[in-house]
């Protein structure tokens, strides 16, 4: 398991090299924040090891991309669920319902923000503005799927689908 | 979808299709482009191009206001490498127009960034996409294949000898990288922590190299500015408040969304397209530019139009143009509390007045929505705001204590009384009842 988490699948380095053609030549380390979601997006989360793997091929320290990974908050740095759902808790989404629908899906999934189910399924986080406040109440489902309007019976479908 | 309504509208002609509009041939088939070829078919002089822009009168559309056309103009004339940075990390509470502007019309914005290219010198651009519109973030790539295939982008543009690459940044989760200089820093693939001013971005910007960083809604205005004159744009709004202008309307409205109107509207007209009060309730208070905005009470907002001068007047900002109406289901105390959470979050942590006022801020702000605040406690806050306005690298600590200050100035009888009382004002039932998630029966 380790030496998976230490390696990056060819199809992972090739979209990491696409981002790295995006700047300038002696720049490579502005690619490693995408490469780190690239990363994240083949192993489920952010091992150690993974982010020594994408530091090492940027031509980076380590702790330099670690930095970056602790820095910005949709990197996950401990193993999630299957299915990680942010809820947006600011305030324009909580005037229309933002907090009670994170209510609701902790009562259902019977999980707090932060935790996840004994399946492994579900992972529940808070999340904060996610700049489509006109569509409160919004979630984000593994950091790339946007739902909006969710209302109990919104949610319900969403958590249906989840399989 | 975010409900649209206009009058007059520019930023939003393309969106009337929605999620069918955005594509390259349908910009070109409603003039986009023209105006991008117009300027380098007729090598118009830089000069000439930038004083147009400051004739328009527009202001930045990111939240200070600043003048575009005075911001190019800083740009030193012979460097040689310079870029163009937009600014898509909209994270501001309230705020949620320029992810349409991506979703529904990208290539305004392109048309934009490639003439603001061309004004200030640059080779290459880059689009910095807040983390969480991720299908935004994709919209853009195509986009930008679009362009570039159809020769708007690379080298010789359209055989003028001009040459501009744009690119796309995808962020991934921090509001402070909406902060210009935390958001250069980001794209070097750093922690978007803010950079001391001076110098500024337009000498020492992106990899040390002159920049100009504008908000997204102001590069898509660049290209309507050209297309009517600069002059005709002013007049669309009023003096020093040039244009139309985005409004994101959230909160207790009956239809939230993005809503395009000239400068100097007034307020009612704007809540009036919103559909009015949800459930025909009252006006209580309204955030009126972001989150970080000074709160502006009913009576005080009723008689605001909306630009930069007038909102300024009433004691607070225009900012990013959102606008987070609250009605009178609504304990102030509990949004503060929710808008402090989000300040002390953020903070990236550099300043001390920032990271530890942010903190207290939050805390008190939470005691006493939960019923343990002492009576010196808005000395308190006031006090903690004190030492945070001004002191810092960044402007997130005066965002932090502008809500504290506006909320404890125009509603201080509401937090005595939570003091006092040891709960809201507002009824809880009321105020649960008030967001519309529970439907009779439901839950
Ligand atoms: C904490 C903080 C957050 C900001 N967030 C944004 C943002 O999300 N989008 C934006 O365009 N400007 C934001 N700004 C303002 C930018 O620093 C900058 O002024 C702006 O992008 C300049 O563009 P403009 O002149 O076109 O408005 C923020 C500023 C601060 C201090
Ligand atoms: S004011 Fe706050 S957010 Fe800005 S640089 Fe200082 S600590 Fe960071
Ligand atoms: S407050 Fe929830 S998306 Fe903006």
């Amino acid at each position: 398991m380790n030496n998976d988490y230490e390696k990056l699948s060819p199809e992972a380095l090739r979209r990491i090299d696409r981002e790295v053609a995006k700047y300038p030549a002696d720049q490579t380390q502005s690619a490693v924040m995408a490469a780190l979601v690239i990363a994240q997006d083949e192993k489920g989360w952010l091992p150690k090891e993974t982010i020594a793997a994408v530091a090492n091929y940027l031509g980076m320290a380590p702790m330099a991309a670690y930095e970056v990974a602790s820095f910005y908050n949709m990197y996950d740095l401990h193993p999630v669920g299957k299915y990680k759902i942010t809820v947006c808790t600011n305030l324009p989404c909580a005037l229309s319902g933002g907090v009670h629908a994170a209510d609701y899906v902790k009562t259902k999934l019977g999980i707090d923000f932060n935790e996840t189910t004994a399946d492994g399924k579900f992972t529940l986080k808070e999340g904060e503005c996610m700049g489509a406040c006109g569509d409160a109440p919004v979630m984000l489902v593994n950091n790339k799927r946007m739902c909006s309007f969710m209302l109990p019976d919104e949610i319900d479908k969403l958590l249906a689908e989840c399989k | 979808m975010a409900l649209i309504d206009t009058i007059n509208p520019l930023l939003t002609t393309g969106w009337a299709k929605g999620d069918a509009g955005w594509s390259l041939k349908d910009y070109e088939a409603r003039g986009g482009y023209k105006q991008l070829r117009r300027v380098l078919e007729s090598r118009m002089s830089q000069d000439d191009l930038i004083a147009e822009v400051k004739k328009s009168v527009l202001r930045g559309r990111g939240g200070a206001g600043f003048p575009t056309g005075l911001k190019w103009s800083f740009m030193p004339k012979a460097a040689p490498v310079k870029y163009v940075v937009c600014n898509t990390d909209e994270g501001e509470p309230g705020t949620f127009k320029d992810r349409d502007l991506m979703r529904f019309d990208p290539h305004s914005v392109i048309e934009g960034m490639i003439i603001a290219g061309y004004a200030v010198g640059a080779k290459a651009g880059y689009n910095y996409i807040h983390g969480e519109i991720f299908e935004a973030y994709q919209r853009f790539e195509e986009a930008l294949d679009q362009a570039r295939a159809a020769g708007y982008l690379g080298d010789n543009i359209l055989g003028s000898g001009f040459s501009f690459d744009l690119f796309a940044h995808h962020g991934w989760g921090a509001y402070i990288c909406g902060e210009e200089t935390g958001l250069l820093e980001s794209i070097e693939g750093k922690k978007g922590q803010p950079r001391y001013k001076p110098p500024f971005p337009a000498n020492f910007g992106l990899y040390g190299k002159p920049t100009t960083i504008n908000n997204t809604e102001t590069f898509a205005a660049i290209p309507f500015i050209l297309g009517m004159g600069g002059e005709a744009y002013l007049n669309l709004g009023k003096p020093n408040n040039g244009g139309t202008k985005l409004f994101s309307v959230s909160g207790h409205v009956n239809r939230p969304g993005n809503f395009e109107v000239p400068m100097g509207t007034p307020f009612a007209k704007l809540l009036e397209m919103a559909g009015g009060m949800r459930g025909g309730r009252k006006l209580k208070a309204v955030i009126p530019g972001g989150s970080s905005a000074p709160v502006l009470p009913a009576n005080v907002i009723m008689d605001c139009t909306m630009d930069y001068d007038s909102i300024a007047k009433a004691g607070s900002m225009l900012g990013s143009g959102a606008v987070i109406v609250m009605d009178e289901t609504v304990c102030m105390v509990k949004a503060l509390e929710r808008l402090s959470y989000f300040y002390y979050e953020e903070s990236c942590g550099q300043c001390t007045p920032c990271r530890e006022g942010s903190g207290w801020l939050y805390r008190v702000v939470h005691r006493i929505e939960h019923g343990e605040g002492r009576p010196e406690d808005l000395d308190l806050l006031n006090r903690v705001t004190d030492n945070m306005m001004g002191k810092t690298i960044c402007a997130l600590a005066d965002a932090a204590a502008f809500p504290v200050r506006s909320f404890i100035k125009h509603f201080q009888s509401e937090f005595e009384y939570h003091i006092e009382n040891k709960k809201c004002l507002v009824d809880p039932e009321v105020q649960r009842m008030g967001s519309g998630f529970f439907k009779a029966g439901n839950v």
